[in-house]
């Protein structure tokens, strides 16, 4: 859950790295992917990049989960005239803190999303039309399933780690309890065992404010423009969460836009910086991104809870067999620092390698996506030690 | 900066106290330790003894050098207590030149036997005849040498002696395992009037249930 399109400083040491977006299907008929509903769907198309080399014995294979809105293209350019790198570019490259000098990275754009993986707006093959509602309802253990699966096509037996940050790091515990033998260190990022209730509220109000547009149509509404305006609100007030009150004062302050005078006029619809920047970032927002795959992502966010399905976290967490990195922001309220500590609690209850820190960073929930050097200090160590650990 | 002409308590070496920490813990046992610095008696009691490690320390930049030693670490704030840590999930706790500067010592002693079956301690002994006379001949607050600091900026936030010590630990129903002296860098196992003579003095601790 995070909104990428904001660091937009971190874009100066862009490594001008040409990638491209890879494609495959899996989970070809008849092994279909069986969801946690029960439904099944297949072949499932994962649109996937991979960055730096695998080595010879593929162990120096690094998985990066994305968050809600996240993408395939964490690293790099797409071409030399790209205005973005992608969206961890300055995490992930040649000597930053996953040093693709070193490592073999993989991102895949999650199952159900909007960016080249299966999703809603993708065409049923069996029905020859668009799935929009009637795909299968989606969990976080779905998409971990469609992960786990590519790291098997592309021939990679365990992992040296899995790191994601928010709802990446969500999949990052799924995953360390799910295929425990698959990943030998797990990073993860202002994140939770579950969503809190508070986070439910927020991703309740964006739903609605989809739900309520005219041009939703119940989820069948690719031949028009769409749920725009209540995209674009969804996407305004999710944004406020992955703020601080400290980043937002910095930032715009009680600023405004086009005046240093008040317009004293109900004409005027933004009138303060802030107003004008959310404005923009809902716009921006509606052009990249499919109102169907963001309510079914935050659904499945919703329903994320680590323990389900066993009688603690604890127990849940007994099935892992990674060491642990964990980190929070100091700021980050939608995901605050207590969230994390109960996860490290649990983890050290069940006896299993974890560090844990709580990093200071005035930037919110999104400090993951946009403070990368304290972040690269610490993962890369990490990482290190863990990979000089398997490597004989 | 300390006038040179003060009585400086001496700091018993590191690696004195290392060693006798780690001459109390059992190989292969769980250990915590606690305001553990840069991790290097965890790193000892891993590659020596084959203890299973974990450090706890509030500074960013000793957690990021834990990691790099390979070694786990989580960041807390001791004077918050230990929270975070499941009851009896380690062997030994240890906190080295540290309890006196926890806001609560006593609820951290309790901590540390909450989450371990045994704890490991060295204080610095205020009781000591120097810091005495010091008090008496020229009414100065005594500093040290390993913690130079004025009395308006040192964090040693208590003052307590070896005496002091073992009646709080009556108080609170903890046991004394053992108890030794440190003078002039050596650890002694009993001491005569060590109470005026002992610079620092190690401890080891359990509940006086007498469970473990």
């Amino acid at each position: 859950m995070s909104a990428q399109d904001t660091d937009q400083d971190s874009s100066n040491d862009r490594s001008d790295e040409i990638v491209q977006t890879q494609y495959v299907d899996l989970f070809q008929p008849p092994h279909l992917l069986t969801f946690a509903s029960g439904e099944t769907l297949g072949p499932v198309r994962v649109a996937y990049e991979t960055y730096g080399v695998l080595n010879k014995d593929a162990s120096n294979a690094i998985f990066i989960c994305h968050a809600l809105t996240g993408d395939a293209h964490a690293a790099g350019v797409h071409s030399t005239s790209d205005r973005k790198p992608g969206w961890w570019d300055g995490f992930i490259g040649p000597g930053k803190g996953i040093d693709t000098n070193k490592y073999f990275v993989i991102c895949a754009n999650v199952l159900g999303g909007c960016q080249g993986t299966t999703g809603p707006g993708c065409v049923n093959p069996v029905t020859g039309s668009r799935f929009c509602l009637n795909f299968p309802f989606l969990t976080v253990r779905d998409v971990v399933t469609v992960h786990s699966e590519l790291v098997r096509h592309l021939g990679i037996k365990q992992l040296l780690a899995v790191v994601g940050g928010s709802l990446g790091g969500m999949q990052v515990l799924e995953w360390a309890i799910l295929f425990p033998d698959q990943l030998k260190a797990a990073v993860v990022l202002a994140s939770a065992p579950k969503l809190s209730a508070q986070g439910i509220a927020f991703n309740a109000v964006g739903r609605r404010a989809i739900y309520a547009d005219p041009g939703f149509a119940n989820g069948d509404y690719y031949d028009s423009e769409g749920p725009r305006y209540g995209l674009a609100l969804a996407r305004m007030v999710a944004h406020i969460t992955y703020l601080s009150e400290d980043s937002i004062e910095l930032k715009f302050g009680r600023r405004l836009q086009d005046s240093d005078r008040f317009a004293y006029s109900m004409q005027k619809e933004t009138e303060f910086q802030i107003e004008s920047y959310l404005h923009y970032q809902g716009k921006r927002f509606v052009q990249r991104f499919d109102a169907n795959s963001y309510l079914y992502l935050t659904r499945m966010m919703d329903y994320f809870d680590l323990s389900e399905g066993f009688p603690s976290l604890e127990a849940a967490l007994a099935q892992t067999k990674a060491r642990f990195l964990v980190a929070s922001y100091d700021t980050d309220w939608l995901f605050p620092t207590s969230q994390s500590r109960e996860l490290v609690s649990a983890l050290l209850h069940v006896r299993r390698h974890v560090s844990f820190i709580e990093l200071r960073c005035p930037f919110g929930h999104d400090s993951f996506l946009i403070d990368i050097d304290p972040l690269a200090a610490l993962v890369s160590p990490f990482l290190e030690r863990t990979f000089e650990s398997t490597s004989p | 900066m300390p006038n040179s002409n003060r009585y400086q308590m001496p700091d018993p070496s590191i690696q004195l106290t290392d060693e006798l920490i780690m001459h109390h813990i059992d190989r292969n046992s769980r250990v915590i330790d606690l305001g553990c610095g840069d991790g290097r008696l965890m790193q000892r009691l891993h590659d020596e003894m084959g203890c299973e490690v974990m450090g706890v320390e509030v500074e960013q930049s000793n957690i990021v050098a834990i990691i790099q030693r390979g070694l786990p670490a989580i960041s807390a704030d001791l004077n918050e207590g230990l929270v975070d840590i499941p009851n009896d999930s380690f062997d030994f706790a240890v906190l080295s030149q540290t309890l006196q500067q926890v806001r609560n010592p006593k609820r951290l002693l309790l901590e540390m036997l909450r989450v371990a079956r045994r704890a490991l301690v060295v204080v610095p002994n205020f009781g000591h005849w120097r810091v005495r006379m010091e008090v008496l001949r020229r009414g100065r607050t005594p500093i040290t040498q390993a913690l130079p600091y004025e009395w308006y900026e040192t964090p040693n936030v208590h003052f307590m002696s070896m005496r002091d010590f073992r009646d709080l630990m009556d108080g609170i129903g903890l046991r004394i395992v053992k108890e030794s002296p440190i003078i002039k860098g050596r650890s002694v196992d009993q001491l005569w009037g060590s109470n005026l003579r002992a610079d620092s003095a190690f401890y080891l601790l359990e509940r006086d249930s007498g469970k473990g």
